[in-house]
């Protein structure tokens, strides 16, 4: 385990006996960052306060709009409180308060969850591989290896042992932001937006030091933009063989089993599948392994016998795994001291020993906390249970199917469960006639979260019946992903920075996130391919990635099949789980530091400023169901990267958002001359939900314009902003004016009816600035 | 004086403020002939669902000429109204739209000043739920009707749950009440 470092001070300037001491850090006797020659910026470790008054620059600007979900306050015993319009509640909070405070605990549970996940993670590899092991997440391809952590808390890691440090300052800064939380602390809306983002910025070096430390220690690619092709889709299971299923997000477990696998020359003869992150970490760990596909795909390939052992780790895990896994009577271990299901600890048995008891169904399952134990008792009970079990499934045939739906009441319960509001009545109405195309054609756009069958009154296996009925289009899902780079090379970096910050390259799209989709995940690959084509960098991870494969062409090709893996234009980039995530935001800050030479070290406010300003990068998680979507979206908003959402997104009940028509509101310094100068609302928003995907296309497109475009740059992005607009609304956007500063910026292709738009507007010439939000940063003329 | 009625997705229980339910289509023409000004907002199921007389977008149309109200709609919406030869109307997301109407010096659609009656129609209903939520609390100013097919609790007035046949009998009372 590792060892507790409760002790950290810090020093701006002190005078001593042995001399003048600036910028000393200590904790417990080591001194952090002592071999970076980096001058140190203001803020390494930020408290709750250090950067709020950045975050108030940009709050004043995306003003929070609030939608609340539910119009009470539970969470003391003065309640429930009534919030309803502006009513206060016993303890003095109104509804807006209650709203951010809702905000900030999810962005909690979402930090803490990354962050718990990193810290198991370091002490596991520490103990494996010692403290001294080095951070190397990309050879001599990477020296800013760990662009967050540098920008945040101003050190350097060298080494496994170095990232505890880290780990302490972001377990202290969680702690106290939860605090804020209590019934009569904060009581400002504004003030807990700023720790929102607080939140969001630890969760990214959380996120950051769990990925790190993985690709160092267990050799996933490290920044390869040839990653290795892996299969994925609900088909590529061989079902014939003994099939292990991992869940979650936390590898080390997932990995002993495929070492064990491949110590004891069982490989071919044991099929690995995953689902969720842990699924694209054990490609990353060997591309043999098998991903089923995301969150949704839980359900549906448990009932469908394939599994015969299934190990779950943390992290959105279906709550129902141990009574779903003993359907199919497959046996389940847990992995995770936060998430032990109920299940008798047997970490100190032995192996022989639980694997009989898991094999003889004497247990449902086990809870084993020491992964290489793990590996071993997976791998042979599997073995051992699969001749026994015999695939059994869950998944009811036809002939149920139809006799279970000639059963229905039509009491609509099914449809008012449903999140997506399918029509599951009329298809059951269908089916008790023997069509099942109605049901079959509900599972692209079904979340799999069994909701119709909770709802229903007479226990109809609706989901399991969805699934019958696409039988044969689920046997067909075979597709290809590149399993995760991880961070993106510093060359990379200093190839492309030029063209996004000018604007050339038109922008870094992220596709990120869960898969809680309005209608299915064929929508995030198309977009991921639309942007792709008109070359952007396509960006993505998690279950968003995985969506984005399972997609194919007219050729029958996937998309990383089409696109390359290289961060370019044009590019499809797949750095891999949720916790590599930290490398889209690397990515941005080492674009700052590397290519435009800005200092990192403890130099946040700088750099987000210069990322707002300069940087056309946007998130888009248009399937966001986590607290940890939440938090990640978060961190994204503190560095000035706006984010996306689907509509289901609406129900993190605050939107941050701009607006255009008050000229006020978009201003900058230009730091050449410190005056103000009008911008253009760029980029518009920092937090929108998009009801269609349509409407998410022409958004992304437009929030990719920043001030600091160059006009070729600039026409390049409304090319593209006033195609899609065109192409998917049928007009030329009402709003083409604003974002046109000098006639340079209209595209050539489009001159003759944006030069009309802008007469009957009065359009103005404005000069383009070096733009800023921190007058500090302003430089005096001539110098 | 109409009656709370249940929520269309079950879960989706608001709290002590539920809209009244509309049982006669004449409540809402009231609404509309006693506001000063009015708007409605549009989603983007308006092209997709299908009526007798029509597409639901069509319905809206007649709504506003025959009431004489500006129509805001989400903007991949335009050209479906340009295609029917209906120029009053802006595209602007629902998002933007609606916090605009939580701003009193907003000076509305046509530089009238903030409107008083805004109708919600063509929405997904977990959208539209959360959207009028956020007017019921921050937009006092505003009366919200919503005239989909479903009850939606935090408008001020809503049409109750109905089948597509009902809420087109519905939607044309309301018209005719427009006369």
């Amino acid at each position: 385990m590792g060892e507790e470092k409760n002790l950290r001070i810090k020093i701006g300037e002190l005078k001593s006996d042995i001399g003048l001491l600036k910028n000393l850090e200590i904790s417990i006797g080591r001194l952090i960052g002592e071999e970076w020659v980096e001058e140190a910026g203001p803020t390494p470790f930020p408290s709750i306060t250090d950067l709020r008054e950045w975050d108030l620059k940009i709050l004043q600007r995306y003003k929070p709009f609030y939608m609340p979900f539910c119009d009470v306050c539970c969470l003391c015993t003065f309640g429930k409180c009534d919030l309803t319009g502006d009513k206060r509640g016993a303890c003095g909070l109104n509804m807006a308060g209650q709203q951010s405070r809702i905000v900030l605990l999810a962005c909690c549970i979402g930090a803490a969850t990354h962050i718990s996940h990193a810290r198991h993670l370091v002490d596991h590899l520490i103990e494996k591989f010692g403290r001294d092991h080095p951070i190397n997440v990309g050879g001599l391809n990477v020296e800013v290896e760990a662009p967050v952590t540098r920008l945040v808390c101003g050190v350097k890691p060298k080494t496994l042992g170095d990232l505890e440090d880290v780990l302490n300052y972001l377990e202290r800064e969680l702690t106290r932001l939860l605090s804020a939380t209590h019934t009569g602390q904060e009581e400002s809306n504004i003030d807990f937006e700023s720790k929102v983002f607080h939140a969001g910025m630890i969760d990214q070096v959380g996120m950051e030091v769990a990925d790190i430390a993985q690709v160092s220690a267990l050799g996933f690619p490290k920044a390869d933009p040839e990653a290795p092709l892996a299969e994925i889709g609900f088909g590529v299971a061989e079902a014939t063989k003994p099939v292990i299923l991992v869940i979650g997000h936390n590898v080390p477990s997932a990995a002993e089993i495929v070492d064990y696998i491949m110590e004891n020359g069982l490989y071919g003869g044991v099929e690995v599948t995953g689902l969720c992150c842990t699924a694209h970490d054990i490609t990353r760990y060997n591309p043999k392994a098998k991903i089923v596909g995301p969150i949704s795909w839980q359900l549906r390939f448990i009932r469908s016998g394939i599994p015969d052992v299934i190990v779950v780790d943390e992290q959105c895990i279906r709550a129902d795994t141990l009574v779903e896994a003993q359907k199919i009577k497959a046996p389940v271990i847990a992995t995770s001291d936060v998430n032990c299901l109920g299940l008798p600890d047997r970490t100190r048995d032995e192996v022989d020993k639980i694997v009989h008891d898991l094999v003889s169904g004497a247990s449902p399952g086990a809870l084993i906390l020491d992964p290489a134990k793990v590996g071993e008792v997976a791998v042979k009970t599997t073995l051992l249970v699969a001749p026994k079990r015999m695939k059994f499934k869950a998944i009811p045939d036809v002939s149920d199917v139809i006799e279970g739906a000639r059963k229905c009441r039509k009491c609509n319960e099914c449809r008012r469960a449903c999140p997506n509001d399918l029509p599951i009545p009329e298809a059951l109405a269908q089916a008790s006639n023997g069509n099942l195309e109605p049901l079959a054609n509900l599972y692209e756009e079904c979340i799999g979260c069994a909701r119709c069958e909770s709802a229903c009154p007479i226990g109809l296996q609706i989901h399991s019946f969805i699934v019958k009925a696409a039988e044969k289009r689920v046997k067909e899902e075979k597709y290809k992903i590149r399993v995760g780079r991880g961070a993106i090379q510093d060359v990379e970096i200093r190839e492309v920075g030029g063209p996004i910050v000018l604007g050339e390259i038109p922008g870094v799209i992220a596709f990120v996130g869960c898969a809680n989709y309005p209608k299915g995940g064929s929508e995030v690959a198309e977009m991921a391919m639309e942007f792709a084509k008109r070359r952007y960098i396509v960006v993505t991870s998690g279950c968003a990635a995985m969506s984005i494969a399972m997609y194919k062409d007219e050729e029958g090709k996937s998309p990383y099949e089409i696109f390359p893996g290289r961060f370019d234009a044009g590019g499809l980039v797949n750095v891999g789980s949720c916790v590599a995530n930290s490398h889209i935001a690397g990515a941005a800050i080492k674009i700052a530091s590397i290519f435009a030479k800005r200092r990192l070290r403890g130099n946040y406010e700088e750099i987000a400023d210069y990322i707002l300003n300069r940087v056309g990068a946007v998130g888009v998680a248009w399937g966001a169901m986590s607290q940890k979507a939440a938090a990640i979206a978060s961190g994204f908003w503190r560095l000035g990267v706006p984010v996306i959402v689907g509509p289901h997104g609406l129900k993190y009940r605050r939107m941050l958002l701009g607006r255009k028509d008050k000229p006020e509101d978009w201003y900058v310094y230009d730091a050449r001359t410190g005056d103000k100068v009008y911008v253009g609302p760029v980029p518009e928003h920092l937090f929108y939900g998009a009801e269609t995907k349509e409407e998410a296309m022409v958004m992304i497109a437009k929030l990719c314009m920043r001030p600091n475009d160059t006009t070729k740059g600039r026409a390049i992005k409304l090319t593209h902003y006033i195609d899609l607009s065109k192409r998917l609304f049928g007009v030329i956007p009402d709003d083409v004016h604003l974002f046109v500063r000098t006639l340079a910026d209209v595209p050539l292709t489009m001159r003759d009816e944006i030069i009309k738009i802008l007469e009957d507007k009065g359009w103005k010439e404005n000069i383009i600035p070096d733009p800023t939000l921190l007058p500090r940063l302003v430089r005096k003329r001539g110098e | 004086m109409g009656v709370a009625v249940e929520p269309w997705q079950t879960a989706e229980i608001p709290g002590p403020k539920k809209a009244l339910s509309i049982n006669n289509p004449q409540i809402v023409t009231s609404l509309i002939k006693r506001s000063k000004n009015p708007i409605i907002v549009v989603g983007h199921k308006a092209a997709e669902i299908q009526l007798k007389n029509g597409l639901l977008i069509d319905y809206i149309i007649r709504i506003s000429e025959k009431a004489g109200i500006p129509i805001v709609s989400t903007p991949s919406l335009q050209s479906e109204f340009i295609k029917r030869g209906f120029s009053r109307v802006v595209g602007m997301p629902l998002v933007d739209i609606a916090n605009r109407l939580v701003d009193p010096e907003w000076m509305g659609l046509e530089g009238k000043g903030m409107h008083d009656l805004a109708i919600f129609v063509g929405f997904t209903y977990y959208v539209g739920w959360l959207i009028l939520s956020g007017l019921k609390h921050f937009s006092p100013q505003i009366k919200t009707v919503s005239i989909d097919m479903h009850y939606q609790p935090h408008a001020s007035w809503s049409l109750p749950n109905m089948s597509l046949n009902d809420w087109e009998k519905n939607l044309e009372a309301l018209i005719e009440g427009l006369e």
